[in-house]
């Protein structure tokens, strides 16, 4: 028995990762709930907004560089970031410009909007790739580790390790800074009041004089800075590879459906959730539970739930619950 | 870094003037198509909308036989097989969006599971792996059943309450550990048999064409267990469930090495059609090719291909023949009235969700006969190849180019899209060498955007899709 030592990894393995990446998703999973609550379509392309928005600031991230421009112990990305969603913000406004706003006005029914999303989803597909290519890009620098194993071990003098990656440590941050800044906007400021009423009631927001054109335009602004921060933390946290960001939608969108579409506190508790789920469920819990076991009860196998192959199964699987026992979210969405 | 930057942003300045001029040429491409087609009609009889279709059939074959021309008839033929293929898919796509207005993001997966009726049905079974875990594999997998089937009979038969959650998800846990109990270690059995060329159970061995109906019934099984939860929610859910049961069915046939090998692929699947070794072995064959003056090699190619044509063009028939049946018939126009008013089918006491779920399961099962069908033409299943892009949403833009609601749009979408989609990339490297002329030879930006010109594709095909919903949203052969 030692669960000093099976909480560390515990941590290590489950608690940390899992943290990072449910923040990732959180940040995926608003945008796509911003885009449902205002523009009322599920919209594919974003995992691809996500790869784009990445695509920019890892680009503006090596100019920086080449100039020798570093933000000590954080990675150069954090200050491409700005640029990186300003190019995005611009991409998505004219795909607006271009593309939605004529069935915006048509009043076109929302599975044809989600068609048309996957049209535009093909062609950012087709961007990123065209631009940087398929490959995997390293784009992180500054310090690795905000404590490595070894300062942890020679700290607390046990035999695991407690391993806090800064990538990991920004992500978190940084989350927390937007989801904070998206809030305060949405609740506090003339601009996202207008916004929540636009989204609550879309007839009472226009007799109020609400400008539509104005509160879309907000949308995809803050969607594309959303969509460019998850992109680049995700990024940072693993490795920017282009696919892998259409593969992302999946959990995104089970993380946004999961909460209820349309809420913003439920993205976030949906995008933790997911994370959490599948990290759990994929990990191998035999050095755990070894720690935990009196002598000689150790387990045998890797008490491995699932193969992380499978981790797409997790989110699929939660998304069937939800859908099976309460189709509006766990914070009561907008819809069926 | 910087240089690789900088030539990332100069690819976009010239890629974007390479890309649009691609764009454009596509786009002109179609737009001359229906004008071609319109001015055939007005030459013709007025209005004759018939004479106009068949026109716009004429051009594809016009287009095939160019290809055939210039390129060779083995590759003409080529990608007139995979036309057929994409055409079947097409029609299945069809049915769901056309006749009932459902969104299927997941057409990669049913196809997936098509490929793998034919190797289950067509492979001969491997005798030594049943001995060494067959029936345990199978026990394990019958446990997990069992307890999923258990599961729901205790939701429905028990009462609401606490009583009613604790006591399935317990039931759920231990079928889960009995299920991997059980399951795992026949599968390392099965798995360790000669792991390099089998390592898997095999299929029944019977005749492939068999395996056909196969694929088709797993991808409706598939496609039952998605359409029970998701429809009847907002048409957005079944998007998102289809999606998702896709990459699950393609990581399953990627990591499940005892059911098709996994990403180790099955290869040499039987064959419903002469080998060409053995066409060139017979003296006959030879002899006919020789007095048709042609290189026996290349006229065993082509007669092999001519084969499957065959093959499939019977099914592609007999399909649009049952759909244009269905589509006559009181059901299509239930189907349709269900899909252009919901609540007024239901008030006429249609139930909208059961038949949304037939027509689910219905389309779903033709895209899996679509991709047993293709796994037969390749001979070997590789999970590691599908794609979405190129197995959903390739599909999609077929349909909706050809003309959602029309079967025969269907068709012609399926032939067109996949004759471009075969088409535009060698028109992408050329498009690219135009644009980058100007570059010293061995220039990184050259180099790039030589590398580039694979994607093009995706650009082109997103574009053709915008173009087509916004300016023609009916396609080219819109619904009667």
């Amino acid at each position: 028995m030692d669960p000093l030592n099976a909480i560390v990894a515990l941590a290590n393995y489950v608690l940390i990762p899992g943290a990072a990446y449910g923040a990732q998703l959180a940040l995926g999973a608003l945008g796509v709930t911003l885009i449902y609550g205002i523009l009322r379509f599920s919209n594919f392309a974003h995992g691809d907004t996500m790869a784009f928005g990445a695509m920019v600031t890892i680009l503006f991230t090596w100019a920086f560089q080449s100039w020798g421009i570093g933000f000590g112990v954080l990675p150069t990305a954090l200050l491409a970031l700005p640029f990186g969603i300003a190019v995005t913000a611009l991409l998505l406004l004219g795909t607006d410009r271009a593309v939605y706003r004529f069935y915006r006005r048509q009043k076109a029914a929302p599975v044809i909007l989600v068609i048309v999303s996957v049209g535009v989803m093909f062609i950012m597909n087709g961007l990123v790739r065209f631009i940087i290519g398929p490959d995997d890009q390293q784009f992180a620098d500054g310090a690795r580790f905000v404590f490595s194993a070894r300062d942890f071990k020679e700290w607390s003098g046990l035999d695991e390790a407690l391993v806090l990656r800064t990538s990991q440590a920004i992500t978190v941050v940084t989350a927390v800074v937007v989801v904070i800044a998206l809030f305060w906007f949405l609740n506090r400021t003339r601009t996202g009041k207008s916004m929540r009423a636009f989204s609550d009631n879309e007839d009472l927001a226009l007799l109020s004089g609400i400008n539509p054109e104005r509160v879309v335009a907000i949308t995809w602004i803050i969607v594309a800075a959303l969509a460019t921060v998850a992109g680049v933390l995700y990024g940072l946290d693993k490795s920017f590879r282009p696919f892998v960001y259409f593969q992302l939608l999946l959990p995104v969108f089970a993380s946004a459906i999961v909460g209820g579409l349309g809420s913003p506190v439920g993205a976030i508790a949906g995008g933790f959730l997911i994370a959490f789920s599948e990290v759990t469920v994929t990990y191998a819990f035999k050095k755990v539970l070894g720690y935990l076991a009196p002598g000689g009860w150790e387990p045998d196998g890797l008490v491995q739930l699932l193969s992380t192959d499978y981790k797409f199964a997790v989110s699929f699987a939660i998304l069937i619950v939800v859908l099976l026992f309460r189709p509006t979210g766990l914070f009561r969405g907008k819809s069926v | 870094m910087n240089s690789m930057g900088m030539v990332a942003v100069q690819a976009v300045v010239l890629g974007a003037l390479g890309y649009f001029a691609g764009g454009a040429a596509v786009a002109l491409l179609l737009v001359a198509l229906r004008l071609l087609a319109f001015g055939v009609t007005a030459s013709g009889a007025a209005g004759r909308a018939d004479l106009r279709n068949a026109a716009l059939f004429a051009i594809v074959a016009v287009l095939l036989v160019y290809s055939g021309a210039t390129q060779g008839w083995n590759v003409a033929l080529g990608i007139f097989n995979m036309g057929l293929i994409s055409a079947i898919m097409a029609l299945g796509v069809n049915m769901q969006w056309g006749y009932a207005g459902l969104f299927n993001v997941g057409i990669m997966g049913f196809v997936a599971l098509g490929g793998l009726g034919a190797v289950l049905t067509g492979m001969p079974p491997v005798a030594e792996a049943w001995a060494a875990g067959g029936l345990r594999v199978l026990a394990g997998l019958a446990i997990g059943a069992a307890t999923i089937a258990g599961a729901v009979v205790l939701w429905k038969r028990m009462a609401k309450g606490a009583a009613r959650g604790w006591s399935m998800v317990a039931l759920l846990v231990v079928g889960f550990f009995l299920f991997r109990f059980v399951f795992d270690a026949g599968v390392a059995a099965v798995e360790a048999v000669n792991p390099a060329s089998t390592g898997y159970l095999g299929g029944l061995g019977l005749p492939v064409l068999i395996g056909w109906p196969v694929g088709g019934l797993l991808a409706a099984g598939a496609a039952w267990i998605v359409g029970k939860t998701a429809l009847g929610l907002r048409s957005d859910y079944l998007a998102i469930a289809t999606l998702g049961i896709a990459e699950i069915v393609i990581a399953v046939m990627k990591n499940e090495d005892w059911l098709a090998r996994g990403v180790k692929n099955v290869i040499g699947l039987p064959r419903p059609v002469p080998y060409e070794v053995n066409l060139q072995d017979t003296a006959s064959f030879v002899q006919t090719a020789r007095d048709l003056g042609m290189d026996p090699v290349e006229a065993s190619s082509i007669a092999v291909k001519l084969c499957y044509a065959g093959l499939f063009g019977i099914v592609l028939i007999a399909l649009l023949w049952l759909s244009q049946a269905a589509l006559k018939s009181p059901w299509g126009r239930m189907m349709r009235a269900i899909r252009d008013n919901e609540v007024a089918a239901e008030a006429m006491g249609k139930d909208v969700t059961r038949r949304h779920l037939q027509v689910f399961i219905l389309g779903s099962a033709v895209c899996g006969l679509a991709g047993a069908m293709m796994t037969t033409l390749d001979g070997q299943l590789t999970p590691g190849t599908y794609q979405p892009l190129r197995f959903t949403f390739l599909i999609w833009v077929m349909v909706i180019v050809g003309g959602s609601g029309n079967n025969f749009g269907a068709v012609l979408g399926g032939f067109l899209i996949w004759f471009l989609w075969i088409q535009v990339e060698p028109m992408g490297a050329w498009v690219m060498q135009i644009v980058t002329w100007p570059l010293p030879e061995g220039s990184m930006l050259r180099d790039h955007l030589a590398d580039s010109a694979a994607y093009m594709r995706y650009l082109t095909m997103g574009v053709v899709l915008l173009l087509v919903l916004r300016f023609s949203p009916r396609g080219l052969i819109p619904e009667k």
